[in-house]
């Protein structure tokens, strides 16, 4: 398992970089189509689904459900795969989605510090932070810097709770819903809610102000 | 193995920066990559945990010095090239050249896309009574395989206390170096702040992981 062939870096800059990567890239779809392995539509069906239909926007229909709905929330809490495939109006949760729920008392925040584990069918690709050494190296080290490093800062005595998702469990964060949406919409409530606020790492937006 | 890839508690890396209005991908190449890797993996040329290994096995330097996708590729071919499905001389020229082994469930094609959009099944059914109960105290135990273990560097060694039970699923360390599925029964188990990082740590802080049961000990 030792690779040293081919794992050069050139340091070319960044330009030369994504051309030669290009170039990489295409000849191994080209040699895997050639072979009858992979066909391109396949590859451009799949990157169409994670461009358009697989994004936070799903996640963000399980909150607002779970904000104005208490019986979905006690079960999306209990069995959130199975309270997710329920909807039919988001894409379908595979095996083993977990919600876990702030509180006053306390936040929860995800990261995978091995890899990029992270809840692809309610949140879409993660972003580049998520994936990257700062967040995974601090997450469960110092959650409270990383926070303030986005600007966020919780009362002293909230425990933070670093959920590091290290097998095949998914974890969604709900958060808790705004003050001033009472008698607000599923819809309404799900512009609110922010990719980073299901991970932990961002609040939902406060109603009237600027998004 | 004990790569750089295994960073929780490691200093040094910087802020964490946000990207306002990220788009899903930086250039048509991650797509493709991203694509790849997602379909050779249906057509059954490796599992998640496989590949994983693979993205870990690059050397150090590479690893923290390729962007995210870069290693995608890389392990990618690096595997695909191991497990026979390629031929080094085929990438350096970018064109089939030679027969080489067939992914085991053949061609993948448009049609299969929508399945591969939920993530697949790893509960597998019972082997044998389940060791530990929410509430217990264990240890997640000092080791240190040279293969693929999803037991993070920064708990080894530390009293946590299980608190999810979540069934018998696909042990990775197995999976990895195709040992076969080996199912083991999965736990959260929660550590307190202090325990991993000492007596100075944040008292609010708690961090949970998720383990097998062959990575943990009775405390």
């Amino acid at each position: 398992m030792a690779h040293d062939r081919d794992d050069h870096d050139h340091h070319h800059d960044h330009g030369s970089e994504l051309s030669e990567m290009q170039i990489r890239v295409r000849a191994l779809e080209s040699i895997l189509t050639e072979k009858g392995y992979v066909e391109p539509a396949a590859l451009d069906a799949i990157i169409e689904a994670y461009e358009t239909k697989i994004g936070p926007h799903n996640g963000a229909r399980v909150v607002a459900k779970a904000w104005t709905d208490p019986d979905f929330k006690k079960a999306l809490i209990e069995d959130a795969t199975k309270a997710v495939n329920t909807l039919g109006y988001v894409s379908r949760a595979g095996d083993h989605l977990v919600a876990v729920e702030n509180t006053p008392q306390r936040h929860n925040m995800v990261v995978c510090t091995l890899c990029s584990c992270y809840p692809w069918e309610m949140l879409g690709l993660p972003p580049v932070w998520y994936k990257a050494a700062p967040y995974r190296s601090r997450a469960v080290k110092d959650p409270r810097g990383v926070l303030a490093d986005l600007g966020i800062a919780l009362p002293r005595e909230t425990e933070i709770r670093v959920w590091d998702s290290t097998a095949e469990t998914r974890f969604l964060v709900l958060p808790m819903r705004p003050k001033g949406t009472e008698g607000w919409s599923e819809e309404q409530l799900a512009e609110l809610v922010t990719r980073d606020s299901m991970i932990g790492t961002g609040f939902p937006k406060t109603p009237g102000a600027p998004s | 193995m004990n790569g750089v890839h295994d960073m929780g508690g490691m200093d040094g890396f910087g802020k964490v920066e946000i990207e306002p209005n990220e788009p899903v991908f930086h250039a048509e190449w991650e797509a493709r990559t991203m694509a790849l890797v997602r379909a050779m993996g249906a057509a059954g040329a490796f599992n998640i945990d496989t590949s994983r290994f693979y993205r870990e096995a690059l050397r150090p330097d590479v690893y923290l010095s390729s962007s995210y996708y870069k290693k995608w590729l890389l392990g990618l071919q690096n595997l695909l090239v191991d497990e026979g499905y390629v031929a080094r001389e085929e990438v350096e020229k970018g064109h089939a050249l030679k027969e080489t082994k067939v992914p085991p469930r053949g061609k993948f094609t448009r049609d299969q896309v929508e399945r591969i959009l939920t993530r697949g099944k790893y509960m597998r059914s019972t082997q044998a009574a389940a060791k530990f109960k929410p509430g217990e105290r264990v240890r997640a135990k000092n080791i240190n395989p040279v293969t693929h273990t999803r037991l993070p560097r920064y708990v080894r060694g530390h009293v946590g206390v299980i608190e999810l039970n979540h069934g018998c699923q696909v042990f990775p360390d197995s999976a990895a170096t195709g040992a076969g599925e080996n199912p083991q029964w999965l736990y959260t188990v929660v550590f307190d702040g202090r325990e991993l990082w000492g007596a100075d740590a944040d008292p609010t802080v708690k961090v949970s992981i998720d383990a097998f049961e062959p990575y943990l000990e009775p405390a």
